[in-house]
């Protein structure tokens, strides 16, 4: 099942590049793809069963033997959304590259490998299997940004590859030196059983393991100030990537802290909240600054992911609230922001895109009275701007408020700086819009088109599971019940 | 007693109405348009008619009972428990009955206004539909708010009134002050809301306390069931909290800056949402929760000197606007910030009887501003005069939404605001002396402005409405308009009249000193559980006399012109200046704190700071890098193979390593 869903995106890339068909072929296999992809993953989602717990679809096979490395894979309650998210923001991502004429059957076959490499990433439960598929997403990114993107792209896609790599690396460290820390026939890339393992007395301290995991973790999320590949990418990378690369290879980040560092580093978890909430308050508030100050619609919108992924941060640090009073509900708002999010942003991302696509510009100060226009458009713009203020009914308030409930409790001054920043994103949502589509309508966007059904669809596929889990959103919490509970045994709640 | 589901039906009627509007009539064909206001007008209709049923099972049955459901839970036992229902006690059931009926009445009023608002000539004849399905959505919000049985869910409606707030504000976007206006309230609303939700995440900080009885900390009833024996630290943190987003919603002082503003939306609106009901908001919050507010004397105190101050400050920027709705926006302020003065000192019935009576004559004035506009097509008073000629019923109504509002005798806002100035007068806290001379003095001010703005508008020569604005300050959109001279439609005359019918009846009928006919003595405050309020000669007689000293005063200022303001020279114009200029709160604000300090200055000094010192230091990095690995770096693909080689290798290298080891 999962192996079924880690690769059918990959094996679609291959479909597509080696399949020379025309261009709208080769668009509608890719659909296909996706669209077969999203199937899969929420037939896995529905299977899953929350009460039951623990980790499921689980496929395993001895890969290197001589060195205990395993192919592993299987799902719990925390990765069991995040790869419905991969699947919902995959279609989105093909919808939204129609027009590209570019080398098509590339483009494509990169797309669909970055998909696939994402889904490996959640769905690998062996170290070193989540490693190749942590570093096998890079590739794609780095072609599809520099072949594909505009502006200063080949700065852009380097600066992503050098920050992450150099991530990648402190992981890769940790992972090793976590190993190597067991008497040989102990050893064990297999995360299900290193969660069990007594972390106390390892080669190198502890706390260093637990550091090189938390740097390769806070590159990708980011945490600042290791931030600054994101904005250069997100503005730079074509409109797909930009809705893959925030929709879901953010989370990655998110999800290493919740799965490595939370699940297996408890105790240090705990050390660390304190800085961890300082941090993530820096996160917020800094990046609703720097928000304020742009003038192009995908830094804008890039800035306000640093900022809500600081959200992330904090529900993370509730751990720090000891054994007595903890309640994962704050680990709960953190997971569920990861979704929200993926599905909020991306929602932004194509938005934004569209507009690029018409009017050719993302100087915000040259837009005004696009709502005239393009109501649909407008329409999904408000949509995604009011789910990212963290309006209610929306999903975006379901898991900022849980967020805030975790975590006050613990670190009462942080959570309150920190909500503040639900204050300023009214602040930047609502004045973008009233620059960019209200106002009186100008001539020169009189022969703009509105979205075209493919367009629409491309929006509505991220506008549903916003009002959904927005709604109703036992569905999604029940889940990432399942998965936070060992992390708070963990901890001691 | 109404059944459950029916009582979800009073929210669920107009959210059917507003989906059916915007997601089945407006994106179909023209000619369906027009049925967009009779939906709009039977969702409300049909919850109105729900919510008299509710006050007719409120008034044998008291609360009506219904058990939350769970709705979803995380965290486990000490964990967040979402539930959601009705409360449907007396309190909220004649709130939606307020809400609905004037929703009702302004929807009917409407179908005449918008037609013409939005007709083919302007373009923009899809703003129809658009605009009953925002309107019935509202409605929907701001009976489920009311309603709401958990606080979360209330601060859910509540957002959601404030979204519906936002897009009827700005429901004329081309216009640039209307997309800066609607801007500009959800934004300092907002700021209000982050205290309702600090409140809230208060509550839930002390979760243990309600636990050990066996109580959900955010269900409205365990709260106020609970709040004895919270103490009144607890009690006063948590309710300065929510009084913060009551005081955002309401428009009190010093979060009072967006309600004028908000008057760029088209007029039933403003009439609706920024008079009658939504702005109401923040009053009903503290009645819902004032077991909570009562258990602490410094809340308490604090509700009643900002409500206090509010309703003077905002009424002395009512006396010198020349906007007529933006005088009735100041009434507005000051009028809720009378109700929070009752709150403060003990009131919650009497706050609620004015927030009753208010409903109606303040729909009323704004109905009548909306009227006259449909005839001289400006709101400014300067340009107006004599308009008494040609629109007789729209002078009526005026007159009786003035009279009324000024607490003449025997109106019903005489009722209710002398109600207001006996439970200040009695009240035994230590704001309450404080806060009857600020309400007395506000009931100076507010004959004086009433009255100044009816004999403006409705008397004297006729200066020319549109046709006399200079061109330039005139609204584009209504830049082709001209003055008829006739009155409005029936559709709009209408609902005008039986407003009129209440703003005359509404106070002493309600909440009679005696008995008339069916109708008990003090029936509202006995429907609230209440205890009927003293009425004192001295205070009536006090409240009647400064009003009518206020009426005299504009009389002989604006109608025999008698007297002249100009004599008292420089103060007169000093004092002109900051009124005109909002004691330039607005400026501080906005120009101030929001452009300079933040804008120009902590924000643009966090994006120096990320591009020169954090990106910079990444890209010295990177400099360092490249040159130390030149040949690796002049082929761009080239790197991600040496990269990948570099992995390889590191791989096999541990291999080996690890195979040594064995």
């Amino acid at each position: 099942m999962l192996t079924a869903i880690a690769f059918t995106p990959i094996i679609g890339a291959a479909l597509v590049f080696a399949v020379r068909a025309p261009a709208r072929t080769t668009r509608l296999i890719a659909l296909a793809v996706v669209v077969a992809e999203l199937a899969l993953t929420i037939w896995m989602y529905a299977v899953f069963s929350a009460p039951q717990g623990g980790y499921q679809f689980v496929q395993r096979a001895d890969w290197v033997p001589a060195a205990g490395v395993q192919y592993l894979v299987g799902v719990d309650g925390l990765s069991a959304p995040l790869i419905l998210l991969n699947g919902i923001l995959g279609v989105a991502a093909v919808l939204v590259s129609w027009r590209v004429e570019l080398r098509v059957r590339e483009y494509f076959a990169w797309l669909l490998l970055l998909q696939g490499a994402v889904m490996g990433v959640f769905a690998s439960l062996d170290l070193i299997l989540f490693f190749i598929f942590w570093e096998l997403e890079l590739i794609p990114m780095f072609f599809l940004i520099s072949v594909w993107g505009t502006g200063r792209r080949d700065y852009s896609a380097m600066k992503f590859l050098l920050f992450t790599f150099i991530g990648s690396a402190f992981m890769f460290a940790a992972i090793l030196a976590l190993y190597f820390s067991f008497p040989a026939g102990e050893r064990t890339f297999d995360m299900t059983a290193l969660i069990w393992k007594d972390m106390s007395s390892l080669i190198v301290p502890t706390s260093l393991v637990f550091g090189g995991f938390l740097i390769a973790f806070a590159v990708k999320l980011p945490i600042a100030p290791l931030h600054t590949w994101l904005p250069d990418a997100h503005t730079d990378a074509p409109t797909a990537v930009s809705v893959m690369l925030a929709g879901v290879l953010l989370k990655m980040g998110g999800y290493g802290l919740l799965r490595i560092n939370a699940g297996m580093f408890p105790d240090q978890l705990a050390a660390a909240a304190p800085l961890l909430a300082a941090l993530a308050v820096v996160n917020v508030l800094y990046g609703a600054f720097i928000v304020l100050r742009q003038t192009d619609l995908k830094r804008l919108v890039a800035y306000s992911s640093v900022s809500h992924m600081g959200f992330v941060v904090l529900g993370i640090a509730s751990a720090g609230a000891g054994a007595a009073q903890l309640n994962g509900v704050g680990l709960n708002g953190a997971a569920l922001q990861l979704f929200t999010h993926g599905t909020i942003t991306g929602l932004l991302f194509v938005v934004v895109g569209l507009v690029y696509d018409r009017a050719h510009t993302r100087h915000i100060p040259d837009m005004g009275g696009l709502a005239g226009r393009m109501p649909l458009i407008a329409a999904g713009f408000m949509i995604a701007g009011l789910a990212s203020l963290g309006l209610p009914t929306t999903s975006g308030f379901v898991a900022e408020i849980m967020v805030f409930l975790g975590t006050f409790p613990v670190y009462g001054l942080a959570t309150a700086l920190a909500a503040f920043g639900v204050v300023l994103a009214a602040g930047y949502i609502l004045w973008t819009a009233q620059r960019a589509l209200f106002g009186p309508p100008r001539e020169r966007w009189s022969a703009l088109p509105d979205a075209s059904p493919i367009d629409a669809a491309a929006m509505a596929v991220l506008i549903v599971p916003i009002f959904v889990f927005g709604v109703y959103p036992a569905p999604l919490t029940d889940v990432f019940e399942a998965g936070v509970a060992p992390i708070v045994r963990g901890l001691g709640g | 007693m109404l059944p459950e589901a029916a009582a979800w039906l009073i929210i669920g009627l107009p959210l059917l109405a507003g989906l059916i509007c915007i997601g089945a009539l407006r994106p179909w064909r023209r000619g369906l348009w027009p049925l967009a206001g009779y939906v709009g007008v039977a969702g409300t209709a049909g919850a109105f008619a729900l919510s008299l049923a509710a006050v007719n099972g409120a008034m044998g049955q008291g609360d009506a009972g219904y058990e939350p459901h769970r709705w979803f839970a995380v965290g486990g036992r000490d964990g967040f428990a979402m539930t959601v229902g009705v409360l449907l006690d007396p309190l909220s059931a004649i709130m939606a009955a307020v809400v609905s009926g004037v929703s009702a009445v302004v929807q009917v009023f409407s179908l005449g206004y918008m037609k013409k608002e939005s007709d083919a000539e302007n373009g923009a004849w899809s703003d129809y539909p658009r605009y009953f399905a925002y309107m019935s959505l509202f409605t929907a919000a701001m009976l489920g708010l009311v309603l709401a049985y958990n606080l979360i869910q209330l601060f859910v409606f509540w957002e959601l009134v404030g979204l519906f707030s936002y897009l009827l504000i700005g429901f004329w976007h081309h216009r640039p002050a209307a997309a800066a206006a609607a801007k500009k309230a959800f934004i300092v609303t907002r700021i209000g809301d982050f205290g309702f939700l600090l409140g809230i995440l208060y509550l839930f900080l002390h979760r243990g306390e309600f636990a050990a009885l066996g109580l959900n900390p955010f269900e409205i009833p365990a709260i106020l069931e609970a709040a004895p024996m919270l103490g009144a630290g607890v009690a006063t943190w948590a309710a300065l909290g929510l009084f913060a987003g009551a005081a955002g919603k309401s428009a009190q002082f010093p979060l009072h800056t967006w309600l004028p503003d908000a008057m760029e939306g088209p007029t039933p609106v403003s009439s609706l949402i920024h008079a009658a009901t939504m702005v109401a908001a923040g009053v009903f919050l503290v009645a819902r929760l004032f077991g909570l507010f009562e258990q602490s004397a410094a809340a308490m105190d604090t509700v009643a000197l900002i409500g206090g101050f509010t309703a003077v400050f905002a009424a002395a920027m009512g006396l010198a606007a020349n906007d007529i709705k933006r005088v009735l926006a100041f009434s507005t302020v000051s009028q809720l910030g009378y109700m929070f003065l009752a709150l403060g000192v003990g009131a919650p019935g009497v706050a609620m009887f004015h927030l009753f009576n208010h409903a109606f004559f303040k729909c009323l004035l704004f109905l009548s501003a909306g009227s006259v506009h449909h005839s001289v097509h400006t709101f400014d008073m300067r340009y107006m005069g004599g308009v008494r000629k040609w629109m007789p019923a729209t002078y009526l109504a005026a007159l009786v939404g003035g009279l009324s509002l000024a607490g003449i005798f025997p109106l019903s806002g005489f009722w209710s605001k002398d109600e207001i100035l006996g439970a200040a007068w009695g009240g035994e806290s230590a704001a309450a002396p404080v806060v009857f001379w600020l309400a007395l003095a506000a009931a100076f001010m507010t004959a004086f402005y009433v009255f100044r703005l009816i004999l403006m508008t409705f008397h004297g020569e006729f200066r020319g409405g549109v046709d006399a604005v200079p061109y330039e300050e005139r609204i584009p959109d209504e830049a082709h308009h001209h003055v008829h001279r006739r009155e409005s439609p029936l559709v709009m005359t209408l609902p005008m009249i039986l407003l009129a019918v209440f703003a005359i009846g509404s106070g002493f009928a309600a909440n009679s000193l005696v008995a008339l006919g069916p109708i008990p003595a003090h029936w509202f405050s006995h429907f609230l559980h209440e205890d009927a309020p003293d009425f004192s000669i001295g205070v009536a007689g006090a409240s009647t006399a400064v009003a009518l000293a206020g009426a005299a005063l504009a009389a002989l200022a604006y109608g025999t012109r008698t007297i002249s303001f100009d004599r008292f020279g420089a103060p007169w114009r000093f004092g002109g200046r900051l009124l005109a200029q909002r004691f330039y709160l607005d400026a501080l604000y906005e120009d101030l704190i929001v452009r300079r300090v933040l804008h120009r200055g902590l924000f643009l000094a966090s994006d120096w700071f990320d591009r020169r010192i954090v990106d910079g230091v990444a890209d010295l990095a990177g400099w360092f890098g490249r040159n130390g690995g030149r040949a690796a770096a002049q082929l761009q693909t080239g790197q991600v193979q040496v990269y990948g080689a570099a992995v390889s290798m590191g791989a096999a290298v541990i291999l080996i390593f690890y195979l040594l080891q064995r």
